[in-house]
C-alpha cells in the first residue's frame, strides 16, 4: 500500500468557510474535491500538501441548471453527473462523448468538472470540452466574483488562474442557437489518459458555420483554445475539404512530444485525424442529423 | 485417440456434483468472493513491526556514503539497517536460483533504478515510509548501460565488479541443436526468411503484490515467515541451505495468494530483510511491498531479442530453425529455471512442425534493469519460444504467399510421430495437431472469415485474421534431468482417509488462484469415489504437507497432480486389502467401481470406500499383516514433460484513420488431455487470453535513456480491461498424455503462450495492405501507425 506523507485534513462547511482556510493556510494547503489526482500524487510524494481542505461537503456546489441563457454548472458536479444530464446532452452532446471516455465508472462517480479544470493537466479532457463550448469560469474569493475565459484560466500546465485566496465555484456555457458540439479521444486503453484527443463545437445558421471552436489535449500547451481553426470556421460552409484544412491548421498550432503514449508524429497526425472527426460529427449534430 | 467433443461452452456447473471430474464451482470460491480470505497482509501479530524499503533513485552508481541518523531519531522508528550493517553479518549479499548472487541491500554500488538500499522498521506502516526520506544517501554517479544491444561493447560500463576478474557483462552463451546440419538444410532450401523478433520486457503484475510477515523466536530459534510465495517447500531449503539456518525451525506458509505468475518464485531481498529485522528485534515484522515497487523491482519476464531464419521449399514444406537470441537478464541472473536449462526450455522453438534441422544460440548480459526473468506465466521460456517460431511461420507465410493456417496444417508433425523427438531433443509426449487446428478454424467461419477481409480491403477497410499453433512443454519435471539449486523437481503427496470416509490430502504445490483445492479434491475423488465436497485440500504450509517445488510452469496438475492420483490408488490398494477381508474373498476376486467393492459375479456383497475406512480404524480383526489406518504418501518423479497444445484464432479491425486495433474475436482451442474441471479450464484459459491482449497490445516495462524505470505504476504499466478483450470463444480437443496416470497435462499457462502470436499475426495480417511483414509488440495504436508509415522499430 502506498501511504502518503502526514497531513493536516480540513473539512470545510460553506465556500466561504473554505475560501477562508484556504487564505489562512497558505500555499501548501490543497482542496480536495473527488481527489482522484490528488491523492495518487500524495500517495506517490509527488504532492506534498500540508493541509487538505475537503469540499465534498459543499452542496451548495453541485448542480447543473439553465439560467440566463446559459448552463451553469456547479464546480463540485461530478464526471458521473455530467454524463447523466440531459440538459447538457441537449445542448452540449460533447460532455457526454467525453464523459464516456474518461476514466471509469469508479473515479466517475467522485471526480469533479472543478477538480479536472484546477488539475489543469495538458491531457485532461474536460479542458478542451469547456474550451470547444466557449465556456467560463466564476472564481470566487472573499472580496467577490470574476468571471474568466476558459483560454485565460489555464497559465499553464498544472498553473491556473486561481490564487490562493480564491476558489473556482461554476462555470458557465453560453446557450447560442444552431449549435453542434463531439468529443473524439484515442487512447490506449480504456480510462488510460488521452494519447490525443479532440473537442469541437460549431454555431451554425442556414447552414454556414457562424462560430466554431476545436480544442486539443495532450499535445502539448495552449492547445485547448485554437485561434486560427475558430478563423478557419468562421462563416465556412462545411465540408470535406473544410475538414481537412482545419485538421491540418490543427496540427500545426500544437507541439506534442513522444513518450509512452506515442511519437510526435503520430499525435500530430492525431490533431488532424480527430480534429477532422469531431467537427463532421458537430456539424451533423448542429444540423440535427446525429445525436 | 483423440476425442473431439462439441458441448456447450458456457453450460452452468452442473446441478449434480460429479464424483471426481467435471465442471464443479469452485470450493475456494465462497471464501473468496466474501472477502473472507486470508492473505499475507491480513496476518497481524502481536507486537508486530513494519517494515519500508529505501530503493535507489538512479540505474549505475557508487554509494559514497549512508547518514541514517536522521532516520534512527524519528520517535517511531525501531531500527534502520543498510547494506553494510548486514555486511557485518555476511548477509549483505544473497544466492540467486542461476548460481549467482545478489544484493539483499547494496553495498558497493546500486545497479539499477529502485535496488534495496536499507530499510526502516517502526511501529507502523506510515512511520517507515516516512522515515526512507530522512535517510541521506550520497550517490556516485555512474554511466548506465541500459541497451542490451551494446551490454558486450568494449566500452560499455561493467556492471558486476562484485565478480572476481569480471571485465564485462557476458552471463552465458547456451546453444541447443545441430549447427552444421541445420546450416546445411538453409544452404539447399529454396527460400530463406529472416527477421529479428523482439520479446520486450513485460511484467507479471499479481493483483497482490508480494510481502511477508517474519517472526522470528529467539529462544527457541523457531522461523515463522508468512509469504508471498508459489514454492514455500523450494523457499524453506534455500534459507535453510543459503542462510545456514536449521531447517526443521523454518516453517514457511503460503496463505491465500493474490495471483503469481511466475512473480512469486524467487527469494527477494524484502524477505531476508524481514526476517533479519525479526531476528535482531526480537518482534514480528511486516513487509507489503506497494504496487510501483512491485512493478520496479521484482521478477520481469521475457526481454529476448531474436534473430530468426526459417527454411523453406517453395510449396511451403518448412525444413529448418535457426535463432540467435539476446538475453536481457537485468544486474543479477536470478532466473528461475532447473539448473541445466539456463534459457529454461526454449528449446521447444522447433515448434509444431515436423523439421529436417534447428538450432539455437544465446548470450546472457547484465544490463541496469532489475533482476529477474523468471517467469510469468512462461513456462520457462516456453513463451518466447512460441512466439518466434509462430511470427516466423507467419513471416514465412508471407513471403509464399501461402495461407497462414495452409502453411501448418501442411507442416504438422503427424499423430502417427508421437512420441516424436523434436530436433532439438524434446521428446512430446503426444499430440493429434490437425483435429484441434480445423476445429479453431470451424468455430471461426475461416473460410468466411478470408472472404470477408479480402470483401473489406478492397473497400480500403483494414481487417487481420491472425493463427497460431503452440505446442508447450509443461510439467518439471524428471529428476534426472532437472533440478533447482540441487532440489529434484518431484512431488510429495498425502492422503489420509478419516474413520468415517472423510478425507485429507496434502500438497507440496500452491494455489494462487488456479484452484487447486477444488481439481486436487477431484482427482482424489475420481480414484476413490469420496465425493470433492468431503475432501480437504491443504496446502501452502511446510508444517503440513510434503516436500515438492512448489506451482509454477503449469507443473501442478502434471506433477502434484499425477502424486494426488497415485498416493490415492495406493490407498485404494490398501482399502482393497481391508474390503476381502470384510467380504471374505480374495483380493482378485473383488472388483472396483467408484466408491466401492464388489464380489466379481454377485454385486449384492459389497463394501464402500466408507464402510473400509471405518474398518480401517476399527475394532475388527483385519487381514494379515495390515496395519490400521488407512493413508499413504509419495513422491511423484514425472517420467517426461507433458505436452499440452492449442490452435487459436484472432480477428482484429484496425482504424485506418487511428491506427487503433479493436480485437473483433478471439476463438482458443486447447488440448490438455484429460480435463479435471472443465470450468477451471476455461477460467484459466480466459485469463491468459486475457493476457496475451495486454502483452501484444500494451505492456512493456520501458527504461529511458538513463535507466530509469517508465513503467512504475499502473498508469503507465497497462493492464487490459474488459473493454479491450472480446467474449473468448473456446473449444477443446482431449488427446490424454500417455505416462501421467489420468492423462492430464498442464493448462494454466497455454493462453498466455499461444494468445500473443495470435493476436500479432492478426495485426500484422491486417496491416498487410502496407506491406507489413513484421512489427514488434507492444502494437499500441501509436506503434501500428508508425509501422503503416514504414517507421517500424523495436520497442528496445
Amino acid at each position: 500500500m502506498q501511504v502518503p506523507a502526514p497531513i493536516e485534513y480540513e473539512r470545510a462547511t460553506s465556500v466561504e468557510h473554505a475560501i477562508a482556510l484556504r487564505s489562512q493556510l497558505g500555499d501548501e494547503a490543497r482542496f480536495i474535491a473527488g481527489g482522484h489526482s490528488l491523492l495518487p500524487m500524495m500517495k506517490l510524494r509527488l504532492a506534498n500538501p500540508t493541509h487538505l481542505i475537503d469540499i465534498n461537503d459543499l452542496n451548495e456546489l453541485f448542480y447543473i441548471r439553465e439560467a440566463d441563457s446559459e448552463v451553469r454548472i456547479g464546480a463540485m458536479a461530478r464526471h458521473r453527473d455530467l454524463l447523466d444530464s440531459e440538459l447538457l446532452a441537449r445542448h452540449f452532446p460533447i460532455f457526454r462523448d467525453a464523459e464516456r471516455v474518461i476514466a471509469d465508472p469508479t473515479v466517475r462517480n467522485r471526480g469533479t468538472l472543478g477538480g479536472s479544470l484546477c488539475q489543469a493537466d495538458p491531457s485532461e479532457d474536460l479542458s478542451a470540452v469547456c474550451t470547444a463550448v466557449d465556456a467560463s469560469c466564476v472564481i470566487t474569493s472573499s472580496d467577490g466574483q470574476r468571471v474568466v475565459p476558459m483560454h485565460a484560466f489555464h497559465v499553464g500546465p498544472y498553473e491556473t488562474a486561481v490564487a490562493n485566496n480564491e476558489m473556482l465555484t461554476e462555470i458557465r456555457i453560453p446557450l447560442r442557437p444552431g449549435g453542434g458540439s463531439a468529443y473524439q479521444k484515442v487512447e490506449r486503453r480504456a480510462g488510460d489518459w488521452a494519447v490525443v484527443s479532440a473537442g469541437a463545437a460549431v454555431w451554425m445558421d442556414a447552414g454556414i458555420i457562424v462560430d466554431g471552436r476545436v480544442g486539443l489535449a495532450a499535445v502539448g500547451p495552449n492547445t485547448t483554445s485554437i485561434q486560427p481553426v475558430a478563423e478557419a470556421l468562421a462563416g465556412a460552409a462545411p465540408n470535406e475539404d473544410l475538414y481537412q484544412r482545419v485538421g491540418e491548421i490543427a496540427a500545426g498550432n500544437c507541439s506534442p512530444e513522444t513518450d509512452g503514449r506515442g511519437t510526435a508524429a503520430y499525435k500530430a497526425h492525431l490533431a488532424a485525424e480527430l480534429t477532422r472527426r469531431a467537427l463532421r460529427t458537430a456539424v451533423a449534430r448542429a444540423q440535427g442529423q446525429e445525436t | 485417440m483423440t476425442t473431439t467433443e462439441t458441448e456447450p461452452e458456457q453450460e452452468e456447473a452442473q446441478e449434480e456434483r460429479p464424483i471426481g471430474f467435471g465442471r464443479l464451482l469452485r470450493k475456494e470460491d465462497p471464501r473468496l468472493i466474501r472477502g473472507m480470505g486470508q492473505f499475507v497482509d491480513d496476518i497481524s501479530l502481536p507486537g508486530m513491526l513494519h517494515m519500508a524499503i529505501l530503493r535507489s533513485p538512479v540505474a549505475h552508481a557508487r554509494i559514497v556514503s549512508i547518514d541514517k541518523s536522521a532516520a534512527e531519531a524519528h520517535p517511531n522508528v525501531v531500527a534502520v539497517i543498510t547494506g553494510e550493517d548486514l555486511a557485518a553479518q555476511g548477509l549483505a549479499w544473497m544466492p540467486t536460483l542461476s548460481n549467482d548472487v545478489q544484493a539483499v541491500l547494496a553495498t558497493d554500488k546500486v545497479r539499477f533504478q529502485h535496488q534495496e538500499v536499507a530499510f526502516v522498521v517502526a511501529t507502523d506502516h506510515y512511520s517507515a515510509r516516512d522515515a526512507l526520506e530522512l535517510i541521506e544517501v550520497d550517490y556516485d554517479w555512474l554511466e548506465p548501460l541500459v541497451d542490451v544491444r551494446t551490454a558486450l561493447d568494449e566500452d560499455s560500463p561493467v556492471i558486476r565488479d562484485d565478480l572476481d576478474n569480471k571485465t564485462d557483462n557476458h552471463i552465458f552463451d547456451w546453444e541447443t541443436g545441430d549447427e552444421a546440419a541445420t546450416d546445411e538444410v538453409f544452404e539447399r532450401a529454396d527460400v530463406v526468411v529472416s527477421e529479428e523478433i523482439v520479446y520486450p520486457r513485460v511484467h507479471p503484475a499479481p493483483m497482490e503484490t508480494c510481502g511477508c510477515v517474519a517472526d522470528v523466536e529467539r529462544v527457541s530459534g523457531q522461523v515463522t515467515l508468512w509469504c508471498t510465495t508459489q514454492a514455500p517447500h523450494a523457499h524453506r531449503t534455500v534459507y535453510a541451505l543459503v542462510a545456514g539456518l536449521p531447517e526443521h525451525k523454518i516453517r514457511v506458509i503460503a496463505p491465500d495468494i493474490g495471483g503469481g505468475f511466475g512473480n512469486k518464485v524467487p527469494i527477494y531481498p524484502g524477505y531476508v530483510c524481514a526476517i533479519v529485522a525479526s531476528l535482531v528485534i526480537g518482534k514480528p515484522v511486516k513487509w507489503m511491498e506497494d504496487r510501483t515497487e512491485n512493478l520496479v523491482s521484482t521478477g520481469f519476464a521475457r526481454d529476448y531479442v531474436m534473430k530468426a531464419d526459417i527454411a523453406a521449399t517453395n510449396d511451403g514444406r518448412i525444413l529448418a530453425i535457426r535463432t540467435n537470441v539476446l538475453a536481457d537478464h537485468g544486474a543479477f541472473n536470478g532466473v528461475a529455471a532447473p539448473v541445466k536449462y539456463p534459457a529454461g526450455f526454449f528449446g521447444v522453438f522447433t515448434g509444431s512442425y515436423d523439421l529436417e534441422a534447428a538450432h539455437a544460440k544465446m548470450t546472457a548480459v547484465y544490463t541496469n534493469k532489475a533482476p529477474g526473468g523468471v517467469a510469468y506465466a512462461c513456462s520457462f521460456r516456453i513463451t518466447e519460444a512460441v512466439y518466434l517460431v509462430e511470427r516466423i511461420v507467419d513471416c514465412l507465410a508471407y513471403e509464399l504467399d501461402m495461407d497462414p493456417a495452409e502453411l501448418r496444417l501442411k507442416n504438422f508433425i503427424k499423430p502417427e510421430q508421437f512420441p516424436y523427438e523434436t530436433k532439438t531433443g524434446w521428446v512430446y509426449d503426444s499430440g493429434d495437431y490437425e483435429p484441434a487446428m480445423r476445429k479453431a478454424m470451424d468455430m471461426a467461419g475461416y473460410a468466411e472469415l478470408r472472404r470477408e477481409q479480402a470483401e473489406r480491403r478492397a473497400n480500403g477497410e483494414l481487417m487481420g485474421i491472425g493463427v497460431a499453433f503452440f505446442t508447450e512443454a509443461v510439467g518439471a519435471g524428471p529428476r534426472k534431468d532437472m533440478d533447482i539449486l540441487g532440489l529434484g523437481m518431484a512431488d510429495g503427496c498425502e492422503l489420509r482417509i478419516h474413520p468415517t470416509g472423510k478425507a485429507v490430502v496434502r500438497l507440496s504445490v500452491k494455489t494462487q488462484g488456479q484452484g487447486h483445492e477444488t481439481t486436487f479434491a477431484q482427482i482424489v475423488a475420481e480414484e476413490i469415489g469420496i465425493p470433492p465436497e468431503d475432501i480437504e485440500v491443504v496446502h501452502g504450509d511446510t508444517d503440513n504437507t510434503p516436500f515438492g517445488l512448489g506451482t509454477y510452469g503449469s507443473r501442478s496438475t502434471p506433477v502434484s497432480g499425477a502424486a494426488a492420483a497415485m498416493v490415492t490408488r495406493k490407498v485404494r490398494d490398501k482399502a482393497q486389502i481391508i474390503a476381502s477381508g470384510m467380504l471374505e474373498v480374495s483380493v482378485a476376486d473383488l472388483e472396483w467401481s467408484k466408491g466401492s467393492f464388489s464380489v466379481k459375479g454377485d454385486p449384492s456383497k459389497s463394501v464402500t470406500i466408507q464402510e473400509i475406512a471405518m474398518r480401517a480404524h476399527g475394532a475388527g480383526d483385519l487381514p494379515d499383516g495390515i496395519e490400521g489406518g488407512l493413508e499413504a504418501q509419495i513422491c511423484y518423479n514425472p517420467e517426461n514433460l507433458t505436452y499440452p497444445f492449442g490452435a487459436y484464432i484472432c480477428v482484429v479491425d484496425v482504424d485506418p484513420g487511428t491506427a487503433v486495433v479493436k480485437v473483433r474475436r478471439f476463438i482458443a482451442v486447447d488440448d490438455c488431455g484429460t480435463q479435471i474441471n472443465p470450468m477451471i479450464i476455461e477460467g484459466q484459459v480466459h485469463g491468459g487470453l486475457a493476457d496475451g491482449v495486454g502483452m501484444a497490445m500494451m505492456e512493456i516495462i520501458a527504461f529511458d535513456e538513463d535507466g530509469n524505470c517508465m513503467s512504475s505504476s499502473l498508469m503507465d504499466y497497462l493492464i487490459p480491461t474488459a473493454l479491450e478483450t472480446p467474449d473468448w470463444e473456446t473449444g477443446h480437443t482431449v488427446t490424454p498424455s500417455p505416462h501421467h496416470p489420468i492423462g492430464a497435462k498442464g493448462i494454466g499457462e497455454s493462453a498466455t503462450v499461444g494468445s500473443p502470436p495470435a493476436i500479432v499475426n492478426a495485426i500484422v495480417d491486417a496491416l498487410k495492405p502496407y506491406g507489413i511483414r513484421h512489427a514488434d509488440m507492444p502494437l499500441t495504436p501509436s506503434r501500428v501507425w508508425e509501422a503503416m508509415q514504414g517507421n517500424h522499430t523495436p520497442p528496445i
